[in-house]
């Protein structure tokens, strides 16, 4: 029951988040801080772990495909087809729910338990549009970030697999280019925007309708990742099964 | 002036607010005092709009809320100031930021008329040069008069206060009672004070209101409140053995 009073007022709060627009002045303000915390302060944590976890899949690809079996570029391929189709727009993605999820659940619920919330809606400003709209936008930024994501999980990948003595870089490039389907680029970027709108609004939805103290602020952190986590898995499948299924 | 009738508010059937009226005058100082749990703030909430009454009238101006359209309710609104317990500063806005946000969000004038209106009303509540300050550096009392200067930047026409004064030491609170005051009647603006401190009650309360159990127990002034024998008031206010003797003081001259 609670589920489904949940899931109501969420698509109430994704009503009210096109009524009463604010000031445009101010708005374009609110959606270059919120691209700044969201986005731009997000490169340097995503570029590393996908530099890194790039190098990973395909050490592991490189030590499960060794043998004359398998054709050399295979493991440039796996690489490839792992990391545009699922490390960096999922992964990536509930690597974000933690870092900027929890970062938009918590300044959310800071606001409402200091009354910063009620302070907006007493001057009569839509806090909804106020608080979330600008974190919608910004985050349309997003699939910038996962391509970023998918350059540098495959940079790793060819320099583990190059230095680490796995595979010639020749190999590595071709296995790259063998295959390439240009549709798999538009479902991985297709569903970074569902992942994009589920991290803007799934943690401003815990922030903003959060109630009690400090502690339920920290709570509330938690749980809005928990979600925003089920909600991009479950996406994904959905997403998945509609257009490579 | 601010009009109430028969005002009524339940949360999960537990009725909150029994049927309140009263009237608030403009250029007045208005305090709701009552016990924690009396209905205060829930009627303060109703009165601002952050909870929506289910029976009675509220009318500002002898307009009637419930009949006001959306462009009148944004009218309405931006006649209205307002400070919360907590001061409620935007914490990631410096001290001219959150005072000149109200001006910004609803006036289309130039950032230099906006800073000097800004400079204008920091001046009047005494924080020259605190303008890039953010608010986690400003003391309470500090904090508690950029909410005061935010609430009246834009010229309003009614003024609440939510326990300005809770958490200052008594001589902070006294000047920021002494501040609002001075607004009310230099503004000629309704001003609305939610308190249970029984201090600022005597000091600048012209008109007291006494809630219990959500029922509007006792109204009447505060020279009103020495000679009054309702029980539930007295039980309230000189619940402190200084007050008692204040009462006893003020009843024998």
């Amino acid at each position: 029951m609670t589920f489904l009073h949940n899931i109501g007022l969420y698509i109430i709060m994704l009503q009210k988040m096109f009524h009463k627009p604010t000031k445009w002045k101010v708005m374009k303000e609110l959606i270059l801080k919120d691209t700044e915390d969201t986005v731009v302060n997000s490169l340097g944590i995503i570029s590393f772990v996908s530099f890194f976890i790039g190098g990973v899949i395909t050490i592991q690809l490189a030590l499960s495909t060794t043998g004359s079996f398998y054709p050399n570029y295979l493991v440039g391929y796996a690489t490839r087809e792992t990391i545009i189709l699922e490390f960096a727009p999922t992964i990536i993605s509930i690597i974000m729910a933690g870092k900027v999820g929890s970062f938009i659940t918590s300044s959310i619920g800071s606001m409402r338990v200091t009354e910063q919330i009620d302070a907006l809606e007493v001057m009569g400003i839509n806090s909804i549009n106020y608080l979330v709209f600008p974190k919608v936008i910004a985050l349309l930024l997003y699939p910038f970030l996962i391509s970023i994501a998918m350059f540098l999980g495959i940079l790793g990948g060819m320099a583990a697999c190059v230095y680490g003595g796995y595979s010639t870089m020749s190999d590595f490039i071709e296995g790259i280019q063998t295959d390439f389907i240009p549709f798999h680029m538009t479902y991985a970027f297709l569903k970074t925007f569902v992942f994009a709108f589920i991290l803007a609004t799934v943690p401003s939805f815990h922030g903003y309708y959060m109630k009690g103290g400090a502690l339920e602020v920290g709570k509330a952190s938690t749980k809005s990742f928990i979600w925003t986590c089920v909600t991009i898995v479950v996406f994904n499948f959905l997403i998945t099964q509609m257009l490579l299924g | 002036m601010i009009s109430v009738k028969n005002l009524k508010k339940s949360f999960d059937n537990k009725p909150i607010l029994k049927g309140i009226s009263c009237q608030f005058e403009r250029g007045q100082t208005s305090m709701i005092i009552g016990q924690t749990g009396s209905g205060k703030t829930v009627f303060l909430k109703c009165l601002l709009g952050l909870h929506i009454h289910d029976e009675g009238e509220i009318q500002f101006n002898k307009k009637k809320i419930e009949l006001m359209d959306e462009s009148e309710k944004m009218d309405l609104k931006s006649s209205i100031g307002t400070v919360f317990q907590g001061s409620a500063l935007f914490d990631s806005m410096t001290i001219e930021e959150n005072v000149m946000f109200p001006l910004k969000m609803f006036t289309n004038m130039p950032f230099d008329e906006m800073l000097d209106r800004v400079n204008l009303v920091l001046n009047r509540v005494e924080l020259e040069n605190s303008n890039h300050k953010m608010p986690s550096e400003a003391s309470g009392g500090m904090q508690k008069r950029v909410a005061i200067a935010r609430a009246i930047v834009n010229d309003p026409n009614y003024l609440f206060c939510d326990e300005p004064n809770s958490g200052l030491d008594p001589k902070t609170a006294i000047v920021i009672d002494n501040l609002i005051k001075e607004i009310t009647e230099e503004y000629n603006i309704t001003t609305i004070i939610n308190s249970h401190d029984m201090n600022s009650v005597m000091e600048i309360g012209e008109k007291i209101i006494f809630l219990k159990n959500g029922v509007l127990e006792w109204q009447g002034s505060k020279k009103n409140i020495f000679k009054t024998d309702n029980q539930s008031i007295t039980d309230f206010v000189y619940s402190s053995e200084l007050y008692k003797k204040v009462r006893k003081m003020y009843l024998n001259s």
